[in-house]
């Protein structure tokens, strides 16, 4: 038996004939903090719902904190605490009504949420606008709040997809600080992003997903060395003549990807690439070398980048 | 705690937000009807045909608006707050993250519509004992089954809202249905002055049985199909519309 918290085999979701998740197999320890990466409609969403325990798998088996989410839904949605994809705040409530209700969702006392109410106020910075309706809050504070009030049950796993989606950088920030703060206190977190500078600081461990299957896993490091090259070249070229340059550009890396407005070459040492090709009189406008990044890994393994 | 309760609470309290406009708009309409049909029109019935069943026309008047009140009230909290719930604002969706389970929100909900269409009846119910239009007790007394009529058209309507994408449907459910019913279930006039084939129609109608029940208590009448055959009617009508609401909402929600 593995003492993993979320032990997931075989994991299939299908909407009719459409296969949304595709026998993923991924196993999630106590504590750590677990990244879903991938590309719109990889299957990330559908996976954090299965293990939220609110949409039935389809096939495989799903273990979270040793329960089984269909069988024993309810138990173990009294253990974890959700931040969805899409705020689904009661919006003609109170930012502090919202966190009572939800937190009488959960059969706690009065008593007992009120003062989770000020501490998660706190907590995600809200607490000036505690009798504020939710209709008037801007989108980031949306956001938060949503974050407290997963939070109000003191869960001992977090599912959160795309926690910081809509807010500012500042914002940013501060809930990964919150995030790595709840880290320490033991809460186990699994968080689905598109940022991948979210990814390599929160996530002790991620799995890239693409297609509904999960195409790499490990580490954020370990994930770079073994997907990509120590350094990145990337050159921008006068409007309409990146095509004749690329064809000089063969041989200079160990790979190249070609995006619409620039080229990244993969090698190990960016100055010396950056010199050869000057030598064979090339000219980019701009160019920037760079440490490989979760974004090259991405990259390769789903074809797509996430800087659009 | 009971879980369904939870969600009750939920409900009530965005209703305590909106309460003030809820309860005017709940109540100001069949005020309005009370007094121009029943106490002006009325004196015209009265005066030609000497009164509706046996009683004035006002006396006739007030309890059939009081199921035709409790229908609107029922059909219309379990309306657009319900695709809210499922569609717009996801907040039934945030409830299923929680140990809530579909059936506790379907139940919750219908509940706390029992209570909202109580409260509503029995502020008609002082205002028509006021004008005269009903004995106080006899009034309070029918506000049982004005929460009936309201109940088995909330879990009816529930449940059509949520096999809804959009609020058209719901504009048009009140528009070709709750408003037909209105008019033409007993509510202003006996369903035998309606054209035979239309009689039928009425029958399978739960307002008629709401209508019939509600009008019987407050008047201390023998209906058509006995008080328990009314009663046993909409009963049957919540149970069925509870069920289905139940399961629709899984089907839609847990996917
Ligand atoms: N309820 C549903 N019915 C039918 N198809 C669905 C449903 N939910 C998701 N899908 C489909 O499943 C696929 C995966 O969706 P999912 O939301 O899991 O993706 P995602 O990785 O979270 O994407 P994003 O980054 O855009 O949030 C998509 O093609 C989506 O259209
Ligand atoms: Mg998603």
């Amino acid at each position: 038996m593995s003492d993993a918290l979320v032990i997931a085999h075989d994991l299939t979701k299908r909407f009719g004939d459409f296969t949304a998740v595709d026998s993923i197999d991924f196993e999630v320890q106590p504590g750590e903090a677990f990244g879903f990466l991938g590309p719109n409609g990889a299957g990330k969403s559908s996976t954090m719902r299965m293990i939220g325990a609110v949409s039935p798998i389809t096939s495989g088996s799903l273990s979270v904190l040793g329960l089984d989410p269909v069988t024993q839904g309810p138990e173990l949605r009294s253990r974890i605490g959700v931040v969805p994809q899409e705020d689904s705040l009661d919006v003609e409530l109170t930012v502090a009504e919202n966190l009572m209700i939800y937190g009488r969702y959960f059969g706690l006392t009065r008593s007992v949420i009120r003062p989770r109410i000020e501490e998660l106020l706190d907590f995600v910075q809200l607490n000036g606008k505690r009798d504020e309706k939710v209709d008037k809050l801007s989108g980031g504070m949306k956001r938060r709040l949503t974050i407290a009030r997963s939070l109000i049950n003191q869960p001992e796993l977090l599912i959160l997809d795309e926690p910081t989606t809509g807010l500012d950088p500042q914002a940013r920030h501060v809930l990964w600080d919150r995030l790595y703060r709840l880290k320490q206190d033991g809460v186990t977190l699994i968080v689905t992003t598109h940022y991948m500078d979210e990814a390599e600081q929160l996530c002790d461990r991620l799995v890239v997903m693409d297609q509904a299957r999960i195409v790499a896993e490990g580490a954020p490091a370990d994930l770079i060395v073994q997907h990509s090259t120590r350094e990145v070249l990337e050159m921008r070229f006068p409007p309409g003549t990146q095509e004749e340059n690329i064809a000089q550009l063969g041989g200079l890396a160990e790979r190249m990807e070609i995006l619409p407005d620039r080229v990244l070459l993969y090698t190990p040492d960016a100055d010396s690439t950056s010199s050869e090709a000057h030598a064979r009189g090339i000219r980019p406008v701009a160019q920037v070398s760079r440490r490989s990044s979760l974004e090259d890994v991405f990259l390769k393994l789903t074809g797509r980048s996430l800087v659009e | 705690m009971n879980t369904y309760l939870r969600m009750y609470e939920r409900e009530a309290r965005v209703y305590k937000g909106v309460w003030r406009g809820s309860v005017f708009s709940s109540f100001v309409n069949p005020f309005l009807y009370l007094i121009a049909m029943g106490m002006f029109l009325g004196r015209l019935v009265d005066e030609q045909t000497g009164g509706v069943a046996g009683v004035t026309y006002l006396e006739f008047l007030a309890p059939g608006l009081l199921a035709a009140t409790a229908m609107q009230a029922g059909a219309g909290d379990s309306a657009w707050p319900v695709l809210a719930g499922i569609k717009w604002q996801k907040t039934y969706v945030a409830a299923l993250a929680s140990p809530l389970r579909s059936r506790d929100i379907v139940i919750g909900h219908l509940a706390w519509v029992a209570t909202r269409v109580a409260l509503v009846s029995v502020i008609y119910v002082l205002v028509a004992a006021l004008l005269g239009a009903t004995g106080l007790a006899s009034g309070l007394l029918a506000v049982i089954p004005a929460v009936l009529t309201g109940l088995a058209f909330a879990g009816l309507v529930s449940w059509f809202s949520a096999t809804l994408e959009d609020g058209i449907g719901l504009t048009n459910l009140f528009r070709f249905g709750i408003m037909p019913l209105f008019l033409f279930s007993g509510t202003f006039f006996e369903i035998s002055r309606l054209p035979d084939w239309m009689e039928p129609i009425a029958y399978i109608t739960p307002l008629w049985h709401g209508v019939e029940l509600t009008r019987a208590v407050a008047l201390g009448t023998e209906p058509p199909l006995g008080r328990l055959g009314h009663a046993a009617v909409l009963v049957g009508v919540i149970v069925v519309g509870t069920a289905l609401a139940a399961r629709q909402f899984e089907k839609r929600l847990v996917v």
